[in-house]
């Protein structure tokens, strides 16, 4: 039933290992029966079968069944770091919009600043972006930010962009390689935020050349294409201009 | 019995229908997915002179607070004819059939999404039909159910809107807006193409068991086509995807 094709790269997504198999599957469709498998996300059981329940690629690995996504809104984990925006501020607190399906709350006990009660909107009004970390995520998708951390701080200057969430990892390569690629060619600070939020700050030249690469990823960041229109846009990047 | 125009031929002589169709012979369909780049999903289809645009936003926090459920997410349906998009113009906003229809296709969509991942949430569909001719609600069932997939929301199953009915004494698929007027009945269903299930079933005009089976048969049919060009749709928007 459906579609099976065979898929650019799979040697390289599944790393070599032989029980990986991969193939674009649809909502409903059949991607084998459940005996012996464990099923992973984006799938369920039903009627002794593994059903999709997201387009995305089917994958198996170590006996478990699962589908990668295409598209997906970004769900909050605790640990994630992310890069929100202040969306409203009470007197003890400032509800930030972290790209999800919820606010998120930053309580001012965790703030990176001593706070007085009633003097939360002197340290960051709505609009103003800050790095956090997801500190808490409860089961009615409650979450709750901490900036208290190495690094987390509100960030005053620079562009905010958005990619989706699904090719953060396409975009960071492995081990950040493709992300210091960019920041290198670029001569800016990247932070990529886990909730597809990027924060770039640099010269306006290096901001221009960030934002057009995002724009890449975001148009072919499904695609095989997207290392090529990478590595073409990296001849037109600021620095290799001045060399 | 619907129309009540008794003496108007909707059969030719030749036993085919006024636009030369057989009695089970579908109007031609195309679907296109991510037609609107600010939705989180979105399809248009194209079903014979029908062209429905569904456009999907979230899971977000539900708003108004009273309609949040604290097990589920709620699918907040708006179904809309344009002004333009019959001979006689509409007049704009709701009106009773847009909320029967918008009510309709929330049910039956919600027994496909896996509301229970998102609790307190909204995934709001907005169907909006540009041109009618008969077969507006199935073709914004199916174009919403498309615009889901390609938003990444976790279904069990796709659902394909279709219709049979009957004029002259006689069972065809697919009414064209003659047959709808002037028809005996009118059988519009929501059917799960992978499971056999059906989500929604209404019922204008009398049929009787053998009329009633032989049009659900024609559905099914029909059903199975337009799977395959929703999967067909999904496929060539990520065509080249390698994640």
């Amino acid at each position: 039933m459906g579609c099976c094709f065979a898929r650019f790269g799979e040697e390289e997504m599944s790393q070599g290992r032989s029980d990986a198999e991969l193939r674009l599957v649809t909502p409903g469709m059949a991607i084998g029966p459940c005996a012996g498998k464990r099923i992973g996300s984006g799938a369920i059981a039903l009627n002794d079968e593994i059903i999709a329940t997201k387009l995305g690629w089917a994958k198996e690995f170590n006996g478990t069944v699962s589908v990668d996504p295409i598209n997906s809104s970004y769900i909050p984990r605790s640990g994630d770091l992310i890069v929100a925006t202040v969306a409203e501020v009470r007197n003890n607190l400032w509800f930030m919009n972290i790209n999800g399906s919820f606010q998120g709350l930053l309580p001012m006990s965790l703030a990176p600043w001593k706070v007085e009660f009633g003097a939360a909107r002197q340290h960051m009004g709505i609009g103003d972006v800050a790095l956090a970390r997801v500190q808490e995520v409860d089961e009615c998708h409650n979450v709750v930010l901490t900036m208290k951390g190495i690094g987390l701080r509100r960030l005053n200057q620079g562009a905010l962009l958005t990619v989706p969430v699904n090719h953060i990892d396409r975009i960071k390569g492995k081990d950040n390689s493709t992300l210091e690629r960019l920041k290198s060619a670029s001569d800016c600070r990247i932070i990529i935020g886990q909730n597809g939020k990027v924060w770039v700050d640099g010269d306006a030249q290096g901001i221009a050349w960030s934002r057009a690469a995002i724009e890449i990823a975001q148009r072919s960041g499904h695609k095989d294409t997207f290392e090529a229109e990478l590595t073409a846009h990296e001849k037109n990047a600021p620095i290799r201009g001045e060399q | 019995m619907m129309g009540g125009y008794g003496d108007v031929q909707l059969l030719r002589d030749d036993g085919l229908r006024l636009d030369g169709r057989k009695i089970d012979e579908m109007r031609p369909v195309s679907i296109e997915a991510g037609i609107l780049p600010a939705a989180d999903g979105s399809a248009m289809v194209t079903h014979g002179l029908n062209v429905a645009v569904a456009a999907v936003y979230g899971p977000m926090e539900a708003h108004p607070r009273k309609i949040q459920r604290q097990d589920r997410a709620v699918i907040d349906v708006r179904y809309n004819m344009a002004p333009f998009s019959t001979s006689d113009r509409i007049r704009p906003g709701y009106n009773r059939r847009s909320r029967e229809i918008s009510k309709v296709t929330a049910e039956a969509l919600e027994s496909v999404v896996l509301v229970e991942r998102f609790p307190r949430s909204k995934i709001r569909v907005e169907i909006e039909i540009l041109a009618a001719e008969a077969g507006t609600r199935c073709a914004g069932i199916t174009a919403a159910s498309v615009a889901l997939a390609d938003a990444g929301i976790p279904m069990r199953d796709f659902i394909v809107g279709v219709a049979s009915g009957k004029v002259e004494d006689t069972v065809v698929l697919d009414l064209d807006k003659a047959e709808d007027n002037y028809g005996q009945a009118d059988l519009p269903v929501g059917i799960l193409p992978n499971t056999g299930e059906i989500a929604f079933l209404q019922m204008d005009g009398d049929l009787s068991p053998d009329e009633y089976n032989l049009a659900m048969e024609y559905n099914f049919k029909a059903a199975a086509e337009i799977h395959e060009v929703m999967v067909d749709a999904l496929k060539r928007r990520y065509e080249g995807g390698e994640n």
